[in-house]
């Protein structure tokens, strides 16, 4: 039942040669996106159906020939399904037993298709295989009849292509291209020299033309070659057609085969006319390179699908139609996961140099805002600049934003301000700043000072050239300006010339801290005087960050030595420290809980907890696979109801993650079962419910998990507490005038809120969860076990690596010291 | 997809001084014509009636200049000894003036021998003025007393010896024909009305006072001495309302403009300064070769006339408005090209096309769209724009260098050019904004033409002034870094003295707190 919670957000890409179908004419693209395929209204950009049901990566979709209401698709997993994508039903799965990477149909061969699978007993060979599609009345079918077409072909959907009619199929691999005619079965091979040329002129992807004999290459010098009369050996020709000047990424031919697409890195659609004219027509600055072209059916449309995760539609005549996106996937994500507070949307870095608002609720995305303004040049090697750090201010009117271009020692720093303007429901551009800092830009952040308006607004931008700035807003005094504000520098601060590397404002504002390599130092933010340093040598400081609300007297911090250090600012001492190599250090805006995500053994583990615990509220270790790179907490429009205790963190908002394969992953409240209802029939999950299940690939283990919780007699408390509900439930919802007097109630309602006996103290519960990881600890030799521990013995206590050193007499020390009673320091 | 983004010229926003709507106003004037008088000018005054000609106090002679003559188109030079203070009558048609032998003077303006003389006086006279209903004149001396004449009788029908020093400035309303003001040297200005016998109201200076103003409302009064300018509120009892310091010098003379919407002062500091009535702040100022002592704006402020103390007189004309003529000749289309089709309401049932707005590019971008680099950086070497616009160019070569062309598009250009691009080179480099792009540009234009060093004489004479350009900057930087040096050590002499005096603060504090526990 607790079943937990990674839930992974599908990011479209990875599509393999997505189709538009046109049946009826030009209503739905499909396409593959991850273990899915999606269908798409191509009119309204909705999502109309997912189909799920493939247990790995769909390499290929084709529509079926003879119905064009169905759909074949090939997955990783070794299944072929066939779907009825109207209703999002499967009809029939075949197993072939092997990885299948590419998936072909032809109209003349009606109870086969044609897989790419890797060959038996070799690497990085593969071969194309014909599939013959048992016919039986079961829904899971087994197909292992398979007959090899071709040998040493390449694993990509676009380097094998079937002729007109299905007469012939072609493929090419490096720089061998080999022809395969059915009927003639006759197999040419032909080979471009290597040493000739200057360029690299291997294959990269294949298309034929659907009318006549004639075959078009793409190569990675930037050529399309057509090829022709290559039923012989010898007297074939080819003619060159060159634009691109880097690797075509694929071609397309429409319908008639009158002209010829073909798209690369530049992000411009190239249409051929004549071939041999060279007349060419280009839709250029699509946004980022193009991976796939894909015709409909009636040749009305095109499709082109794009490295950043985006389609393209684009009207036959070369008109930008629309394009569908969801999160763009950016190169790298360096600005980091931040809520816009206006609009709750996750901002991130978008197509380059711009910001993307990815709206979560609807996996829209709301705009993305050009940041960078300049024109992006689509080319290998050129220092591009781009968006680096964003900041918010708290009402979500002001935005920082720092771009810098790639170059390491003199990058090119702005530092731009811009406003949010009611009228425009956009943001505009107030200040702009050349060269802010010296060097590198580490760290930036607004004080969010919401009771005092925008006046009091303050940034502070910290920099590897050992300072930190401290801007402010200030007046033009010339009324006949057009703008009555700009920013500029207030104050330069700095630290026995350390770099600085995170800035951070307490809740309310009056202080600042500023980590410097090793040290963090706290700073009056009226003044601008230093008022303390802390420092947890060895190691430099990684994340800092102020508790909140009631814990607003912490400071957390965490360093690359791998400690977790809570500093009491009243004190000016170092409250507790946890062993623990923190990644993500990230506190909830609106509770004080803190996320902590750490790295360890290749898998992350999330740890939650409060300042002035030092136990952690939850902890959730193995979260996944992939290292985690970034969180955010978002604010619930609405409190949500949550039964778990566990879960209390999660009541007000949402917790996401970004690993570094770009996954958008959230913590889930509702078990696997909840969140899968209507799976029975394995419709699944529906338009509005774009998220399945990342615990498909982890529900083993968390099953596992949740055994080992009724084992403990953890669901004890649960069930007393929904006793005890009742009670309170109907003291609420009775009308007043027939409630008996209030004195009578009071003892029930008293009553209702004591713990029985038999319940544990939270504390307790605390223990038990301890106890709990260092059995699983003991069982698995699992390497990674931390727990926060209360620093006020002597010595510091590290569980982990060391616990397992100790001897059996002074771990049961250890574990008396854990059990006495600490609630008398709570009295101070 | 997207549109192409043209190149982002940064803007630079310009020190110093911005340019306001009065900067442009004040700036307007020809450049000043100087007339030498044989005295210190103490007086300038315009004719309230065209053609405005104006009456200069210098020495022992009254000049009135016309308009644009350089020459005095009339002198009044009977007087002894030192003239003062003359002044128009409202109608333009007398002239009155002071004198040292304490007499006043009454002209014609057409004639030549005074038309009435006013004795009574004691003292020197250097304030003489009409009130506003023609009839009488006011004066003040060095006697400290303040009269009233009457013209046609030539006799005095008042005498106020209020002040305590010598009275030396004056104005009278224009609103009320019996109430006039006087300033004095005992740092008092006196209100009085003709139909009294004391002042009606005094107002206290500070300053001994050099010049009163009127506004023409007769709400307020401007008064003048020391360094100050204080505006006073009269309908409230003589309440200061603002005082302004703008000057470092004494003020000498106070002047409203004809829309009475600017204040000027003219001071010994050399200065004329320009305030706005509204804000009180100082708008605009000219500055002046001598101390300044009289200060006239002629109506419609067609010219400022300021009289400096080694008697010269400085004349601005106001430059006539440019009137744009070429674009009187270019014909316009027509007014019905301009609303066809604009007029048309669409019905309920039309579907409405709209055109694609048309977006102008510059020509560079026009030729960086099509990757044409070498064209594109030839478009801002063009002299208009390298010259007038340096940050286009810069911008162009930054764009060019983000797309790796710059090597290329600098390459392969003749003599010319590259003397072309040499001289804007070294010109430009030591600019804080382009030093980091033109650095850059000028190692590329060395490695570049380095093999053909020593071939032209142009482009070697440009190399070596590019080297000294260069050279001169570093010389100039080291030179900052020193003084940078010497201020951080002063500073650091500052803070220690601060940082002890908050240690003092901080015991304090502590000692206070354990005497307070005690007391417990």
């Amino acid at each position: 039942r607790r079943s937990p919670r990674g839930l992974r957000l599908p990011r479209g890409g990875r599509a393999a040669r997505a189709g538009v179908t046109a049946f009826p004419p030009c209503r739905y693209l499909l396409y593959a996106s991850g273990d899915f395929v999606k269908v798409h209204s191509v009119n309204t950009e909705e999502t109309l159906r997912l189909l799920c049901g493939h247990a790995d990566l769909v390499t290929g979709i084709q529509l079926n020939p003879q119905n064009h209401m169905q759909l074949y698709s090939s997955s990783l997993d070794g299944t072929i399904k066939l779907w009825d994508f109207m209703d999002g039903i499967p009809i029939k799965t075949f197993t072939v037993g092997s990885r299948l990477l590419a998936l072909y149909t032809l109209a003349g061969a009606e109870d086969s298709v044609f897989v790419v699978i890797p060959k038996k007993g070799e690497r990085d060979t593969f071969q194309l295989v014909s599939v013959k599609l048992t016919k039986g009345a079961g829904q899971d079918l087994e197909s292992k009849e398979l007959s090899v077409v071709l040998d040493g072909v390449g694993a990509s959907t676009k380097q094998t292509a079937f002729g007109r009619e299905g007469s012939y199929v072609v493929s090419v691999k490096d720089v061998n291209l080999q022809v395969y005619f059915f009927k003639r079965k006759l197999l040419n091979r032909f080979s471009l020299s290597t040493a000739k040329t200057k360029g690299d002129n291997r294959f990269s992807c294949v298309v034929c033309h659907p009318t006549e004999d004639c075959i078009a290459t793409g190569h990675a010098d930037g050529k399309i070659r057509l090829w022709r009369n290559f039923h012989s050996k010898k007297a074939y020709t080819y003619s060159a057609l060159h634009w691109h000047h880097d690797i075509v990424m694929d071609l397309a031919y429409s319908m008639e085969g009158t002209r010829l697409l073909s798209g690369g890195v530049e992000s411009v659609l190239v249409q051929w006319h004549n071939e041999s004219s060279c007349q060419k027509d280009f839709l250029p600055r699509l946004g980022s390179p193009i991976e796939c072209i894909s015709m409909s059916s009636d040749g009305a449309l095109c499709c082109t699908l794009h490295t950043d995760n985006r389609i393209t539609i684009i009207n036959s005549n070369l008109r930008f139609s629309r394009s569908i996106q969801g999160l763009i996937k950016s190169r790298d994500v360096k600005t980091g996961l931040v809520v816009d507070p206006r609009t709750k949307a996750l901002v991130l870095n978008g197509e380059p140099g711009h910001l993307q608002f990815y709206s979560l609720q609807s996996d829209q995305q709301l705009f993305s805002l050009d940041i960078v303004q300049r024109q992006y040049i689509h080319q290998a090697g050129l220092k591009q600049s781009d968006l680096v750090k964003v900041a918010f201010s708290a009402r979500g009117t002001w935005l920082a934003t720092v771009e810098e271009s790639e170059e390491v020692t003199d990058p090119e720093l702005q530092l731009k301000l811009w406003f949010y303007s009611e009228e425009t429901q956009s943001f505009a551009l107030n200040t702009r700043i050349n060269t802010p800092h010296d060097n590198h830009i580490t760290d930036m952040c607004f004080r969010d000072m919401d009771e005092l308006g925008d006046d009091s607004l303050i940034l502070v931008t910290t920099g590897r050239d050992c300072v930190f700035k401290v801007w402010v807003m200030v007046e033009d005094s010339n009324p006949e300006a057009h703008q009555s504000v700009s920013w500029s520098c207030d104050f330069v601060g700095s630290y026995h010339n350390y770099q600085a590397t995170n800035c951070c404002f307490s809740e309310d504002g009056s202080l600042l801290a500023v980590s410097f390599e090793e040290t963090v130092t706290v700073w009056d933010s009226l003044t601008w005087d230093l008022k303390c340093t802390f420092c947890h040598p060895p190691g430099n400081i990684r994340k800092i960050c102020f508790g909140r609300l009631t814990c607003s007297k912490y400071l957390i911090g965490a360093t690359d030595y791998g400690f977790l250090c809570c500093w009491n600012l009243l004190t000016c001492a170092l409250e507790w420290s946890a062993h623990l190599n923190v990644v993500v250090l990230q506190p909830d805006p609106i509770s004080e809980h803190i996320a902590a995500v750490s790295w360890l053994s290749k898998e992350s583990s999330l740890f939650v907890f409060k300042p002035s615990e030092p136990r952690p509220v939850y902890i959730q270790r193995n979260l996944c696979k992939e290292k985690i790179l970034l969180a955010a907490f978002v604010p619930r429009d609405e409190p949500e109801t949550i039964s778990s205790e566990k879960y209390l963190w999660l009541r007000k908002s949402q917790l996401f993650f970004l690993t570094d394969t770009q996954e958008l992953m959230t913590l889930s409240t509702k078990s696997l079962e909840e969140r899968l209802t209507p799976s029975s029939q394995q419709l699944a999950v529906e338009e509005s419910l774009p998220v399945t299940p990342f615990s498909v690939l982890l529900g083993k283990h968390r099953r596992q998990q949740a055994q080992e919780d009724i084992d403990l007699g953890k669901p004890v408390i649960h069930n007393k507490q929904e006793q005890a509900s009742p009670a309170v439930k109907e003291l609420l919802h009775t009308p007043a005038h027939v409630l008996p007097s209030a004195s009578f109630l009071c003892t029930i309602f008293i009553n209702s809120l004591l713990i029985s006996k038999e319940n544990k103290s939270a504390e307790e519960v605390a223990d038990e969860v301890e106890m709990e990881s260092e059995k699983a600890e003991d069982e698995s030799d699992e390497e990674d076990v931390t727990a926060m521990e209360q620093e006020d013995t002597s010595h510091m206590e590290l569980l982990g690596e060391m616990t397992c050193k100790l001897s059996k007499s002074q771990e049961k020390e250890l574990r008396k010291i854990r059990k006495m009673d600490y609630s008398w320091i709570s009295a101070f | 997809m997207a549109a192409y983004k043209p190149v982002v010229v940064q803007a630079c926003p310009k020190l110093g001084e911005k340019i306001t709507q009065d900067t442009l106003y004040w700036r307007g004037y020809k450049t000043p014509v100087q007339i030498k008088e044989f005295g210190a000018v103490n007086k300038i005054d315009f004719s309230p009636v065209p053609p405005y000609n104006y009456a200069v106090t210098a020495s022992s002679r009254v000049h009135i200049y016309g308009r644009y003559s350089q020459e005095p188109i009339r002198t009044f030079s009977r007087f002894w000894h030192a003239a003062y203070c003359a002044t128009y009558r409202d109608d333009g048609r007398l002239l009155a003036a002071g004198s040292e032998d304490s007499r006043i003077c009454l002209f014609d303006v057409s004639g030549k021998a005074p038309l009435r003389q006013f004795e009574g006086h004691t003292k020197p006279v250097h304030l003489v003025g009409f009130l506003s209903d023609k009839y009488r004149i006011f004066s003040g001396g060095d006697d400290y007393s303040s009269k009233l004449w009457d013209i046609p009788s030539a006799t005095e029908i008042i005498s106020y010896s209020e002040h305590t020093d010598y009275v030396r400035c004056g104005c009278a309303s224009k609103v009320n024909a019996d109430v006039f003001i006087t300033g004095s040297y005992d740092h008092t200005v006196k209100l009085f009305d003709a139909r009294t016998k004391s002042s009606v109201m005094t107002i206290e200076h500070g300053h001994p006072v050099e010049s009163v103003l009127l506004f023409p409302s007769g709400g307020l009064l401007v008064s003048a001495g020391g360094r100050y300018v204080k505006v006073w509120d009269v309908l409230k009892g003589g309440q200061l309302l603002v005082s302004l310091k703008n000057h470092h010098k004494t003020v000498t003379c106070l002047c409203l403009n004809s829309s009475g919407q600017r204040l000027l002062s003219g001071s010994l500091d050399r200065h004329v300064k320009i305030y706005s009535t509204t804000s009180y702040k100082v708008v605009h100022s000219f500055n002046y070769a001598t101390s300044i002592l009289s200060l006239a704006l002629s109506p419609e402020d067609e010219t400022i006339v300021v009289g400096m103390t080694n008697g010269v007189l400085n004349v601005k004309h106001r430059k006539p408005e440019e009137k744009n003529e070429n674009s009187q000749k270019k014909r316009q289309p027509a007014y019905r090209t301009y609303v066809k089709g604009r007029t048309y309401m669409p019905k309920q049932e039309d579907f409405c096309v709209s055109k694609p707005v048309k977006r102008v590019l510059r020509k560079y971008d026009k030729l960086l769209r099509s990757f044409q680099s070498s064209k594109a950086l030839d478009a801002v070497l063009e002299p208009p724009i390298m010259l007038h616009t340096p940050e286009v160019t810069v911008a162009v070569m930054q764009e060019l260098h983000r797309r790796g062309t710059l090597r290329s598009a600098l390459a392969g250009r003749d003599e010319k050019q590259v003397n072309l691009l040499l001289t804007f080179v070294a010109r430009r480099v030591i600019e804080p904004r382009f030093t980091p792009v033109l650095v850059t540009v000028a190692d590329m234009i060395t490695d570049i033409y380095q093999p053909v060093v020593g071939q032209s004489e142009i482009v070697d004479k440009q190399f070596l002034k590019l080297q000294q350009a260069i050279g001169k900057e570093i010389d100039y930087q080291e030179e900052l870094l020193e003084v940078l040096g010497m201020m951080d050590t002063l500073f650091a002499t500052f803070t220690k003295k601060r940082d002890a005096c908050l240690e003092e603060n901080k015991s304090n504090g502590v000692t206070e707190l354990i005497e307070a526990s005690r007391n417990y």
